[in-house]
């Protein structure tokens, strides 16, 4: 299939070689390849990072200030990254603890088999491209009419909203997160666990060791750094997810993001234009100190391993 | 053996009760979108989401887009990836950062900083949802750069591409002819990857006042669950059968390998 063209074949081209043959330091015209990719990326990609980044220091005349950082440590927006953070830590900690468990329930199976191909290809879906149709899932499921609220309701006497509309809040995000939670540290986890070979294991049974042992000795201390890399991700994951959230809550703000969406589609109190900024350049300072630590771990133990 | 035993039992226990926990959703969409009047079982759900013309818009602006963003982060990747592999070698670092710089900026935010900039996007383009393009390709743009990354890895490009320009290919030759079919694989599952994406993507789109799948989804489930449910269904289960299909791509990629 490799087809390496005849000569006869390099019409567009033409078949004489242009300019920058085929070694040494790079002529200008071989800098222009690049050229579409860097404008394209530096107007969609940095241009808007800078404009967010920048304008979380600028009052509404652009002149430099720090009141929109403050903004961000008082009341409801400060409230709001609370919220955000234990959201995102719950249900990283639920996450990886339930994915780690599904992971190795699937690692100990076929490698080719029916069952591993069907989970990984569901945590795919769930895990990226869930969004707003896991919100509807979760009113098909626990809504006011769901199949589980009418079933309990009807049969067991059970009335799920008794309290509150708890699906609407944050108890219903939490449960709504795991579903793309668990699925992501499938994805994030499985190489790591396939790393684990089964020499190992034998190696432990043939000195005597237990199920216990291997796992105390060998298997935890390999997957410790992975997992807790899995962990930082799955926090990072959970603290910059929107569609789900706003889809289910349409009214009020209790998490980041959601504040985000109030300032971009609401009405802009005078004076603080750009604090939607500043909430932006909060998120980013958290996903970014998440990513950091993950990144200094696996130097780490980068290093241990040698 | 006793423990194989109980490894095999708890193996059980955790596929039953999580198949269950992620199963039981699904299940209640499809009850949920086959509700009738007075506790009856009816397709009308299903059915209406045909006769939806703003939905059936939305679909086609969603699938029109998977396709161009597809397009416009191969134009873009494909070409300089190959290149810096080749002759820019300096410029490596650069490209990956920005290519994975969009996992550190979550999508809510980006688009606070895309808002302005679409104002001259539409000033210039016109307010098509196709615009989104540009947004999306950004998007798309981490798992993109993976795959293709592993595809020109996994192939001897220096020698290929000597090979086609001493019989005297031009460069362009050497991209289309040589680098695209060898890395075919890797092209189709950034592809699929960033279809994916695009048909499933809601923030951007929302926040700036497009219309897509997912976005009519949202507004309808505001009046009509029914039909709501069964879209998401649908869009579940057809993203479920894209990655189902990549899975296979991939595995047929290592199966050549080892012959080779």
């Amino acid at each position: 299939m490799t087809s390496v063209a005849p000569v006869a074949a390099a019409k567009p081209g033409g078949p004489t070689p242009k300019k920058g043959g085929a070694a040494g330091r790079p002529s200008a015209a071989a800098w222009l390849v690049a050229v579409p990719f860097l404008a394209f990326a530096g107007t969609f990609l940095v241009y808007p990072t800078v404009l967010v980044l920048f304008g979380a220091f600028q009052d509404s005349n652009g002149a430099f200030t720090l009141d929109n950082l403050k903004t961000l440590f008082t009341g409801v927006v400060f409230d709001a990254f609370v919220r955000s953070i234990e959201l995102s830590a719950l249900t990283a900690v639920i996450g990886a603890i339930f994915g780690a468990l599904l992971t190795w329930a699937i690692a100990v199976g076929n490698p080719d088999g029916m069952l591993r191909r069907t989970v990984v290809a569901g945590s795919g879906v769930l895990a990226q491209f869930g969004g707003v149709p896991l919100a509807f899932a979760f009113l098909a499921t626990v809504g006011f009419e769901g199949l589980v609220t009418k079933f309990l309701r009807d049969n067991v006497g059970i009335d799920l909203f008794a309290g509150s509309a708890w699906l609407f809040e944050l108890p219903g995000l939490t449960l709504v997160y795991t579903f793309f939670q668990i699925p992501l540290m499938v994805i994030v986890f499985l190489p790591a666990l396939d790393g684990l070979r089964p020499q190992w294991r034998e190696a432990n049974a043939s000195l005597g060791g237990t199920s216990w042992t291997y796992w105390r000795h060998v298997g935890g201390p390999i997957l410790t750094p992975p997992f807790l890399g899995a962990l930082l991700l799955l926090f990072a994951n959970a603290f910059s997810a929107y569609a789900t959230a706003a889809a289910l809550v349409s009214q009020g703000s209790p998490i980041v993001p959601l504040q985000i969406r109030g300032f971009l589609t609401g009405e802009v109190v005078l004076g603080q234009e750009n604090l939607g900024k500043a909430l932006g350049l909060g998120m980013v300072v958290v996903v970014s100190i998440a990513m950091g630590v993950n990144v200094l771990l696996q130097k780490r133990v980068a290093k241990w391993v040698r | 053996m006793g423990s194989l035993v109980k490894q095999r039992v708890l193996r059980t226990i955790i596929l039953l009760v999580l198949g269950v926990y992620f199963i039981l959703p699904l299940i209640a969409m499809a009850e949920f979108s086959t509700r009738g009047k007075n506790d009856t079982r009816s397709l009308e759900s299903w059915t209406s989401i045909v006769d939806d013309d703003g939905l059936m818009e939305a679909l086609v602006n969603s699938l029109l887009l998977s396709v161009t963003s597809a397009v416009l982060m191969l134009v873009l990747l494909v070409p300089t990836m190959a290149w810096i592999r080749l002759r820019l070698p300096q410029l490596q670092r650069l490209v990956e950062f920005l290519c994975l710089l969009p996992l550190a900026i979550p999508a809510i935010v980006l688009v606070v900083g895309m808002a302005p900039l679409y104002a001259w996007v539409n000033y210039f383009f016109g307010d098509s949802p196709l615009t989104l393009t540009f947004a999306y390709t950004i998007l798309v743009l981490p798992f993109a750069y993976r795959a293709v990354d592993a595809g020109l890895a996994a192939i001897d490009l220096k020698t290929l591409a000597e090979a086609a320009r001493s019989l005297g290919a031009s460069w362009f030759t050497v991209l289309w002819k040589v680098v695209v079919p060898n890395i075919r694989v890797a092209l189709i599952g950034a592809s699929l990857l960033s279809v994916a994406l695009v048909l499933g993507e809601f923030t951007i789109a929302s926040l700036l006042n497009f219309d897509t799948l997912q976005v009519q989804v949202n507004l309808l489930g505001k009046r009509n669950a029914g039909v709501s449910i069964a879209v998401s269904l649908l869009c579940l289960i057809f993203a479920f059968v894209l990655l189902f299909a990549l899975s296979y791509v991939g595995q047929r990629r290592r199966q050549t390998v080892v012959e080779e």
